[in-house]
């Protein structure tokens, strides 16, 4: 095995967040390897969505340090722009430009972005809408398009940009509860083919069906790693028990 | 009886003379809503620019066309800074001058509103796929914001053709003003002059704003569907 394979894709080290002096992240580490899938669970304020945000920056930190294959992605002069491209982010609000048809929201970041020969874009995007079955809604315009549809769009629409890691923000958080269910199932796909994702969900069974590894943020902390199995039926910390404790009626 | 006179009022030679001075009347004004719309988006991105200098500047120059009447502004470049400058200034150029600095700061407004409207998330999904400020302003905002800022746009665009009624006082001879030297010349043999140019006026006015009313209509619709 070359060193380079055994380097983390991403590795977060000693992270410090705050917004206007109050705390929301601290002391974060975390390693994510190629192909591996994270689920951040915890409860609403603890810092979840903001971790992500500040994956892909988002959100800036104050102190710590976020590495991309090895690349410090702290600093002035880190663009991000560029960086954007290789971490895909899909978000809990309906985020398709609503301008834009569904073919033409896929293909603005590949083309205008990437300058990626518009063909070669086509033939992906046809091939991933055909695999998440909207295939005939690709000249629809958004406003024409269910919740679920269009997560599931904006998932392809991410992964169009070919990323080597992809952020889920709560993606089901906004739906009718029937369009969970397609939009997670699409993610678990993707989780099947090996794509390296980290995940903010509240959907507990899909968290335990999908991750490798469960991350359980509190007030910024993080308090628990664990395989989801472990997690899910005998959870080291009593923060994590009580957390788990509201989910069974 | 009745048809006589109307025909006095309205000789070919009179109505030549009243297309004429529409035709200033359209000059002046599409010329400065092309400029005052093309300046007053630039003019609207600067006004949500984060640096509070550039805000407070952009604040100042608003107010400043908001509070100060088109008439004084009209008389302060043509009359003002002329003679400070000792230079010598066309009317009609005056009048496209101040017209396009108002429509520029009124556009950069409605402009200024229309992208704060747009939800957060729109700004942040388009950064997330690596959208640079332009790509994403080009791409994204401005197609969003153009639409909501429509109707406010046209509303604007209705009231500068309808302000340049006011240029005739600084000389310039646009469509009101051929109209009263026609009634000027016609009054002692029609007492109603007065009642048939400006009612042609009127209508002369609506043919300019209308299409401007129906295109907004169209354009709303079209995006809406």
């Amino acid at each position: 095995m070359s060193s380079e394979e055994k380097q983390p894709l991403l590795e977060i080290k000693d992270l410090y967040k705050e917004y206007d002096k109050k705390m929301v992240l601290n002391d974060i580490q975390l390693q994510i390897n190629k192909g591996e899938v994270i689920v951040v669970l915890g409860p609403s304020g603890c810092g979840k969505s903001t971790l992500l945000r500040c994956l892909n920056g988002l959100e800036p930190i104050q102190g710590g340090e976020i590495k991309l294959r090895g690349k410090s992605l702290s600093g002035k002069d880190v663009d991000w722009q560029k960086i954007r491209q290789h971490i895909g982010m899909v978000f809990q609000n309906y985020d398709l430009f609503p301008n834009m048809t569904v073919i033409e929201n896929i293909l603005l970041g590949p083309i205008k972005v990437q300058k990626r020969d518009k063909n070669q874009v086509l033939m992906q995007a046809k091939e991933l809408l055909d695999r998440v079955g909207l295939l005939d809604r690709i000249d629809a315009y958004p406003r024409q398009l269910s919740g679920g549809q269009k997560q599931r769009i904006a998932i392809v629409r991410a992964l169009c940009m070919n990323p080597e890691i992809m952020l889920f923000d709560e993606v089901t958080a906004s739906l009718d509860p029937e369009m969970v269910r397609e939009v997670l199932e699409v993610i678990l796909g993707l989780a099947k083919q090996g794509m390296t994702m980290i995940i903010v969900t509240h959907e507990m069974a899909f968290a335990q069906a999908v991750a490798d590894r469960i991350v359980f943020l509190d007030a910024g902390n993080i308090c628990e790693i664990a395989e989801p199995q472990e997690f899910f039926t005998d959870p080291k910390t009593e923060r994590a028990k009580q957390f788990l404790n509201i989910f069974q009626y | 009886m009745q048809s006589s006179v109307i025909s006095m009022v309205f000789t070919s030679q009179n109505l030549m003379r009243l297309m004429g001075g529409l035709l200033v009347t359209a000059r002046i004004a599409f010329i400065s809503i092309a400029i005052g719309s093309i300046a007053g988006i630039g003019f609207g991105l600067l006004m949500t620019s984060k640096s509070k200098w550039i805000k407070g500047i952009c604040r100042l120059y608003l107010e400043i066309f908001r509070i100060i009447p088109i008439l004084v502004w009209l008389y302060i470049v043509y009359f003002g800074i002329t003679s400070a400058l000792n230079i010598h200034l066309e009317g009609e150029l005056v009048a496209m001058i101040v017209f396009s600095l108002w429509g520029t700061a009124e556009m950069g407004d409605i402009v200024r509103g229309a992208l704060e409207s747009l939800p957060r998330h729109q700004i942040e999904s388009g950064r997330a796929l690596g959208l640079g400020f332009w790509k994403l302003y080009r791409y994204v905002l401005i197609p969003q914001a153009v639409r909501r800022m429509l109707p406010g746009a046209i509303n604007l665009a209705t009231r500068m053709v309808k302000t340049t009624s006011l240029v005739v006082l600084i000389g310039v001879v646009e469509v009101v003003k051929v109209g009263q030297q026609i009634i000027e010349v016609s009054r002692f043999q029609v007492q109603t002059a007065s009642l048939w140019i400006y009612g042609l006026l009127f209508i002369l006015y609506f043919i300019i704003c209308y299409p401007l009313s129906v295109l907004s209509k169209r354009l709303e619709a079209k995006w809406s569907n």
